[in-house]
């Protein structure tokens, strides 16, 4: 099938950008990032500049690939990574729009590429139990809930790609942020930090430029690993009370 | 070169322990001044990082991704082995050493393997504290899974992420020493070359990404976390990115590849659809217990189906060849990895394939569905079911068990699984070998040692499934964070390198002239279109089956191939940029001198064991044939322009007897 792509070209993280339109031939069966490979093989025959874009397992799990198409972060089909949507999806003669993510807190690098570090940062606030190499005590020793056991991982599933960020028109960080906040807080082994956890990671947030929560919950329905917005809510009950029960 | 493995004496059972009571340590005063760096942050990168980091060394930890989190680990599926036997089903740290050995087909070093199997434990500790959140039972208690060829149930997982969690756990880890400046973090920055000082790996030469800028880092030592070499077959189940340049580069500066013929093909994938095909799909294991592998019995039908013009549901069951439960009764559908990969390739040889490709053979969950139709008619008390309520009740059984992967199985191929059998094929999933490493984890080079996918040491020909994900976790948290201290506690007197010593100078010139060199050629085709045409010379010639003739030739084709991309490759855009094509093209390069290495491999090792399989020797049955008398050692290749060496390691069985493995 024909299709008409108009995609964002930036050269740089300064420089200005503007869409470029292009032609390829796509089969059906190809994923939306062997489109691309068609679109780059054919620049490259071209001796022009192929169009940059992250990616990496192409299965959906390790939260590189990032594009808005059609406006919607990864593309129309919900509870799907861009490397997992097919070109059936479309059909002969449409025109498909591709940007990056526009986010304050992740500037473009180059054309679809964003840096996305600021979400390491987070994390690194915070996001972890702390525990050295060794100092653990038998696997077994605390029984955990199947239950709470399911919902922790349920939370602990984020890919970190950043898709929420980018649905939001705030530019919040909240979901992914309380995602990590909630898989931690749900296990026994994330209580002791929890309090210092949430405030430095909330801090952290703010310090990297995300936008405030404003309940629109975009974030959900972009959310391509379906991460629930009960967790945001839970984030912000922790905050409050964390405001006035921590001591340091 | 004399391969001197370093296993400590004593029983096996005891030697781990013993040597890790006697061995050097570094005080921690010295750790304060020592610096080291760990490249690569999947498993093994990042669990060594975090670790050595808590100890109190200075580490600088280096990944090609945007993020530490994003290393092609995160993909992992099914599990995590460990010898825990909480389901007291006679499992133990003896057990699970064996059944690697044995799956390996006795190429794998028993002491190394034997330790593996004691950390096992210790992981899973490990993980429960940082937070992984693995499966549990009811009570609250771990649950575990079996994985095939094994009798006990010792597999840990986290439902089909177990990969992703084990991974978030060491990026946690990580990210806690990051913030607190015991670690420092490059992303986006790839090695390019490693630099040694009087013989010892002392820093690497590393292209920052973003700017394209080539960046010099000393330290007393280096570690290599940097996965496999899988997409030397360009298709593979291995993520874009994964490539071998890392331990490419420090084979050209001395070190050893161990074993590089031993790739593991794993036999149910999603098939190739297309030329334009980037990667493949795995598909469980899990599934080969209920689905019936089987082609048409004649060529007419399967071209039928090939053009289209026929599908599974117009082939009657008695033309259709189960052939595996037909060669392998005693096994059936449940064969290893490496015999279930090969049966499917010589029905495709035969012409018998059933896809457009007509490469590919049915996964037929068919009687599955009917078989727990009928049970389930029966438990709920339904008489005289009809067939379409039998189906029903058959498919809502089937989806329980399997239902995300036949909805991947959609999603990605556009067909329902539960009405026409599944399409799989083979492909390449995993890498035995990788560089030589002695019990210390060290390389020949001293200085220098190699974790993970990216070492040769557990896996023998042929690794068992959720083995992978222990062996990372075992050596970064468990084994390195001792074995380092062999090295560097002789060096507490020496001080810190400076990067304008003439060994960084020279290293970083030859980095950026062999980047000018490609840069300069813009000849016609592209980067990918090499690496499409190498990874189609490896699988022919050095794929699922091997002969001498083939891999000859496979050689003479490679040597042209790489002659041709240096004459025309074409790569856009500069040097002193963010540039993917170049990243790409200074990977293709290294796997056009990878590729031979394995051929050459493959050629010497005249018998067939695990994932290595020659013709020429085989049984009367067409089983692979083990040849112990001449093989029962160890490969390593030092790199040579025309003419490789072979070194030897010899491999000695104290503990268990050598066999044949058998499925019939
Ligand atoms: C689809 C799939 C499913 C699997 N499922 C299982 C399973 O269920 N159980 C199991 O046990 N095993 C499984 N495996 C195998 C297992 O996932 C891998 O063997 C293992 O994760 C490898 O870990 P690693 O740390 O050695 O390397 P990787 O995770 O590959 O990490 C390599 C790291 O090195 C970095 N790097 C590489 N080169 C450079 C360079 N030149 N410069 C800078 N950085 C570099 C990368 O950025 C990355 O951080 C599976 C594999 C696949 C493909
Ligand atoms: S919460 Fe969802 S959208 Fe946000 S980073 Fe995680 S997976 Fe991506
Ligand atoms: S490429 Fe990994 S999630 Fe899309």
């Amino acid at each position: 099938m024909k299709l008409h792509l108009k995609i964002w070209r930036q050269k740089t993280s300064t420089a200005t950008g503007s869409y470029e339109t292009h032609t390829v031939e796509a089969d059906e069966h190809m994923s939306f990032l062997e489109m691309l490979d068609v679109l780059n093989e054919q620049l490259i025959s071209e001796k022009k500049d192929p169009v940059a874009f992250e990616h990496d397992c192409r299965e959906g799990i390790c939260g590189a690939c990032s594009m808005v198409i059609d406006g919607r972060p990864h593309g129309p089909q919900n509870g799907t990574t861009t490397c997992q949507l097919h070109m059936r999806a479309y059909k002969e003669n449409d025109t498909i729009t591709i940007e990056p993510f526009r986010v304050g807190a992740f500037p473009v690098v180059k054309d679809l590429v964003v840096e996305r570090s600021s979400f390491d940062r987070i994390i690194q606030a915070g996001g972890y139990v702390s525990v050295n190499t060794g100092q653990a005590q038998d696997a077994n020793a605390t029984p955990i809930e199947g239950g709470i056991a399911a919902e922790a991982f349920d939370a602990a599933t984020c890919i970190g790609c950043g898709a929420c960020a980018a649905a939001c028109p705030n530019g919040s960080a909240m979901l992914f942020t309380s995602a990590k906040v909630n898989h931690l807080a749900k296990l026994p082994q994330g209580q002791v930090e929890h309090k210092k956890r949430v405030q430095s990671m909330v801090a952290q947030m703010d310090k990297e430029g995300f936008g405030f929560c404003s309940n629109v919950k975009a974030c959900e329905v972009e959310c391509p690993k379906e991460i629930s917005t009960e967790n945001i809510a839970a984030l912000n009950r922790a905050y409050i009370s964390s405001m006035f029960t921590t001591s340091d | 070169m004399a391969l001197e493995n370093k296993v400590p004496p004593g029983p096996l059972s005891e030697k781990w322990t013993k040597y890790k009571s006697t061995m050097n340590l570094v005080a921690p005063n010295n750790k304060r001044r020592i610096e080291v760096i760990v490249v690569g942050t999947g498993l093994a990168g990042a669990s060594a990082a975090a670790t050595l980091g808590e100890l109190g060394y200075q580490v600088k930890c280096f990944c090609f991704h945007d993020s530490p989190r994003r290393a092609h680990s995160i993909a992992a599926q099914g599990g995590i082995n460990a010898a825990k036997n909480y389901q007291n089903d006679g499992d133990s740290v003896y057990r699970l050493f064996y059944d690697t050995i044995k799956g390996g087909d006795y190429r794998s070093r028993e002491a190394n393997v034997h330790r593996l199997a004691e950390a096992s434990t210790e992981i899973i500790d490990q993980c429960v504290a940082q937070g992984v959140p693995f499966a549990r039972e009811y009570g609250g208690l771990l649950a575990n899974r079996s994985f095939g060829g094994v009798q006990v149930s010792r597999t840990f997982y986290a439902r089909g992420q177990t990969g992703q969690q084990l991974l978030l756990g060491a990026y946690q880890a990580l990210s806690r020493q990051i913030a607190k400046g015991t670690v420092k973090m490059y992303n986006r920055h790839e090695m390019l070359d490693l630099v040694k000082v009087d013989g010892k790996a002392r820093g690497i030469i590393a292209r920052n990404l973003l700017t394209g800028e080539l960046e010099r880092f000393a330290a007393h030592s280096v570690v290599l976390g940097t996965g496999g070499y899988g997409n030397v077959y360009y298709l593979s189940t291995n993520a874009m990115g994964s490539n071998v340049s890392a331990a490419w580069r420090a084979v050209r500066k001395g070190a050893l590849m161990a074993n590089p013929c031993f790739t593991q093909i794993h036999p149910t994938c999603i098939p190739v659809s297309g030329e334009y095909q980037s990667k493949l799909t795995l598909m469980s294991e899990s599934l080969r217990n209920d689905g019936r592998v089987w082609v048409p019995k004649s060529v007419a039908d399967a071209e039928a189906i090939q053009r289209g013009e026929k599908t599974a549901l117009d082939i009657p069951e008695e033309d259709r060849d189960y052939y595996l439960e037909r060669r392998y009764p005693a096994f059936g559908n449940l064969v290893p990895r490496d015999v279930a990969s090969r049966a499917a390739k010589v029905a495709c040889d035969e012409g018998k394939g059933v896809s457009k490709t007509g490469l590919a053979v049915y996964l037929d969950f068919a009687s599955a569905i009917i078989r727990y139709g009928k049970s389930e008619a029966l438990t709920t008390g339904i008489s005289n079911p009809t067939e379409a309520k039998i189906k029903e009740l058959g498919e809502e059984v089937v989806a329980k068990k399997y239902g995300n992967l036949f909805q991947m199985y959609e999603k990605i191929t556009g067909e329902n699984p539960y009405k026409m059998p599944m399409k799989i094929y083979p492909a390449v999933h995993y890498t035995m070998g990788g560089l030589w490493v002695d019990y210390n984890l060290e390389t020949n080079v001293p200085g220098l040692f190699a974790l993970g996918e990216a070492n040769f040491s557990d896996h023998g020909a042929n690794r068992l499934g959720a083995s992978a994900l222990m062996q990372g976790l075992a050596d970064g948290y468990f084994v390195i964070p001792y074995t380092i201290g062999s090295f560097l506690a002789n060096e507490i007197r020496t001080p810190a390198f400076s990067t304008d010593m003439p060994e960084f100078e020279q290293a970083e010139n030859d980095v950026a002239n062999r980047m000018e060199k490609i840069m300069n050629i813009q000849g016609d085709q592209s980067v990918e279109s090499f690496h499409r045409r190498l990874g189609k010379i490896m699988w022919d010639h050095c794929g699922m089956s091997r002969n001498a003739e083939g891999l000859k030739e496979g050689r003479q084709k490679i040597r042209a191939l790489r002659e041709e991309f240096y004459r025309d490759v074409f790569v856009p855009g500069r040097a002193d940029e963010f540039n993917p094509e170049l990243e790409k093209a200074l990977r293709v390069a290294d796997f056009l001198e990878m590729g031979e290495v394995m051929i050459l491999d493959a050629l010497e090792r005249n018998e067939s064991c695990g994932g290595h399989f020659r013709e020429e020797y085989k049984s009367e049955e067409g089983e692979a044939k083990r040849n112990d008398a001449d093989y029962t050692h160890v490969s390593a290749w030092e790199w040579d322009d025309t003419n490789p060496i072979l070194h030897k390691e010899a491999l000695e069985f104290e503990n268990v007897e050598l066999k044949t493995r058998s499925y019939k």
